[in-house]
């Protein structure tokens, strides 16, 4: 899609380390406006580090993180919230407020960005948001631990588009639903990203999505980004990493199927 | 350009023309949702062609006049059309509020369900020491299970690092005894027998009663919350599919060690208590320490050190099995845990003190006055 526009994420330099273990040294990243980003790399690489830095939940110990044009570093957390408005972030586990209801959960960020919206707009927007999320229809008055895995997921992914917002962070959204909610999910995203302008960054191991809907992939390895670019230009790097995890026996046949879902287009 | 989403509305060839422009976002919507509940028209068209940029809620609002009202929709781009059409997708009749209940009948219903909680609570808490007795079978028959890491891992948690508040506390308790005694016998011109008060009420109750409040706030608590997350995050799961018993290798630990070091505890707070008494009668009384010490170890009988050896493991007991078992109750969320410690501490206490009673009574009868 739009590449070659208007930066979201840029992060230069960027090193975290936890006591002697280094995690990032001399990390650097863009993301551009209105493309879905993923990030792949093995376990332990730090992807998720890499989020919670980019997101302020980790403060680095060096290097400079630009979200929307603004500095993220340092920030006061008053200051911040603005920038915070404009992003939705869905944790790996869901990490829903686990005393509310997942209507109520939905309407956590809206009440607290827009506070003053009447009750019954709030319940319209709860319950677009949930249909839209694929959640079934009774699962709005639903508490938390009454849900499965993939349906948690789901109330968090709801939650985090609870404030239509610009920029998506997701933390292995397909992992634990099922190939048929992923797929779903694949679509979900690709719409919003179509219909809302929606910048993603994706955190995932799920090739699946990778071929399906990813613009650029960066790939993490010893501590920085090796790479970025298209699954093709990745493809053509003679990194070892790459090629095992592209031309294993399960990057292929998500290959094949991507390449079986062109031609039928 | 224009920030606040606005709307004309003019009748045109008959129709309500709505033209809205600028941002039709959620910060805008909210006024916007009222204006338009005041128009009145059935004919109505909307117009989106001077729209800037629109979210989904912007696209609820257009989709509910569509809905509601019939509305023609002109003007919009092939991205709104997308999210119109994608929140239209979406409306389904969605259930979001919890089944409504009588106020009358959900007072009852409280009742009845704390009652059967009660009920519960004291069959579990049977069966828990029940479960806990068949283990203590299975680690005598197998003596390799004893944990013997885990138990004085506890008996530092318990033991070593309560020390200090314990004894400062006891230390405290002394010394109000010792004032307010004083103050009262002296009417009576008694005030050596503040020294009687002093060593009986040490030893015998409050030694061992206090460090079994604190004892419980401290480990009792800590045991609910700690076999709580672990029961949350599944690791008292994988641990039985191991085939770990986790009454073998997280619940027996901690109540031995209660078990063993609430004596050890309880005396070591008489004698703090004692031992802030006396300081306070040196000072306060001038009774030399020596005399204090003399006439402590003529009035405090040994059966009064007894009492106290046979309540404390009891006590210990108690404690440890109140927060243990409300920690293996743990299901569902965070909240729970918060819950289930509470009642762990709130149980030991009154457990506690209801055995207290029990045991002066008793004692009495035997004659250990």
């Amino acid at each position: 899609m739009a590449r070659g526009g208007e930066t979201i994420i840029e992060v230069k330099g960027l090193r975290n380390s936890f006591g002697s273990q280094i995690v990032h040294e001399d990390l650097s990243l863009e993301v551009k406006r209105g493309e879905i980003f993923g990030v792949v790399g093995g376990s332990g690489t730090g992807k998720s580090v890499l989020m919670r830095s980019i997101i302020g939940l980790q403060t680095p110990d060096e290097g400079e993180i630009e979200v929307f044009g603004e500095p993220m570093i340092g920030r006061d957390e008053e200051e911040a919230k603005h920038v915070r408005r404009r992003w939705g972030v869905l944790f790996q586990g869901g990490a829903l407020f686990s005393t509310l209801t997942v209507a109520e959960n939905i309407q956590v960020p809206i009440k607290e960005f827009y506070p003053g919206l009447d009750q019954e707009l709030l319940d319209e927007i709860a319950a677009y948001k949930t249909t839209m999320s694929g959640l079934s229809t009774d699962a709005g008055a639903k508490y938390p631990s009454e849900l499965s895995g993939g349906m948690r997921k789901r109330a968090g992914i709801a939650r985090a588009l609870a404030l239509d917002p610009e920029l998506l962070f997701l933390d292995e959204p397909t992992a634990g639903l099922d190939p048929i909610g992923a797929a779903a999910f694949d679509q979900l995203i690709s719409e919003l990203r179509d219909a809302l302008g929606l910048t993603v960054f994706l955190i995932t191991h799920d090739l699946d999505t990778l071929y399906a809907i990813c613009d650029r992939v960066a790939v993490l390895a010893d501590r920085k980004v090796v790479a970025v670019g298209t699954i093709a230009e990745l493809l053509a790097l003679d990194h070892e990493w790459i090629q095992e995890y592209f031309k294993g026996p399960r990057g292929r046949a998500a290959a094949s199927i991507a390449e079986r879902e062109e031609a039928s287009a | 350009m224009t920030v606040t989403a606005d709307f004309d509305a003019n009748m045109e060839e008959g129709r309500c023309v709505l033209r809205f422009s600028g941002n039709l976002t959620m910060l805008r919507v909210r006024k916007l949702s009222e204006q338009l509940k005041g128009i009145d028209a059935d004919q109505v068209t909307v117009d989106l062609s001077e729209v800037e940029r629109m979210d989904t809620v912007g696209a609820w609002l257009v989709h509910k006049l569509e809905r509601d009202r019939g509305a023609t929709i002109v003007g919009a781009t092939e991205e709104q059309r997308l999210l119109i059409a994608h929140v239209t997708q979406a409306d389904q009749p969605v259930k979001l509020k919890r089944d409504y209940e009588m106020p009358l009948l959900r007072v009852v219903g409280e009742v009845g369900s704390a009652s059967q909680m009660a009920m519960r609570t004291i069959f579990g808490m049977l069966g828990f020491f029940g479960a806990l007795l068949i283990s203590v079978g299975n680690i005598a028959r197998h003596p390799r299970r004893f944990r013997l890491n885990a138990i004085t891992q506890q008996f530092e948690v318990v033991g070593v690092r309560a020390l200090f508040i314990i004894g400062l506390m006891s230390f405290l308790v002394g010394i109000v005894i010792a004032q307010q005694g004083a103050v009262q016998l002296r009417q009576f011109g008694a005030e050596i027998y503040t020294i009687n008060l002093i060593g009986r009420s040490s030893v015998k109750e409050l030694g061992v009663l206090m460090t079994a409040i604190m004892v419980a706030g401290r480990s009792g608590s800590a045991f609910a919350a700690q076999l709580g997350s672990m029961k949350l995050s599944e690791e008292v799961d994988a641990m039985r599919t191991i085939g770990v018993s986790p009454m073998e290798a997280l619940v027996f630990p901690r109540v031995l060690a209660t078990v063993i070091l609430m004596p050890l505890l309880g005396f070591y707070a008489a004698i703090l208590s004692i031992i802030g008494g006396g300081i306070f009668c040196w000072i306060s009384l001038d009774i030399p320490p020596v005399t204090f010490i003399q006439r402590i170890r003529e009035v405090t009988p040994m059966t009064d050190l007894w009492q106290a050896m046979i309540k404390a493991p009891t006590f210990g007991m108690i404690i440890a099995m109140a927060g243990c078992f409300q920690g293996m109750q743990v299901e569902g969320n965070a909240e729970e845990v918060g819950l289930r410690t509470t009642a762990a501490v709130v149980q030991g206490i009154f457990l506690v003190i209801v055995l207290d009673a029990f045991f002066a009574v008793f004692f009495t009868e035997i004659g250990w006055l």
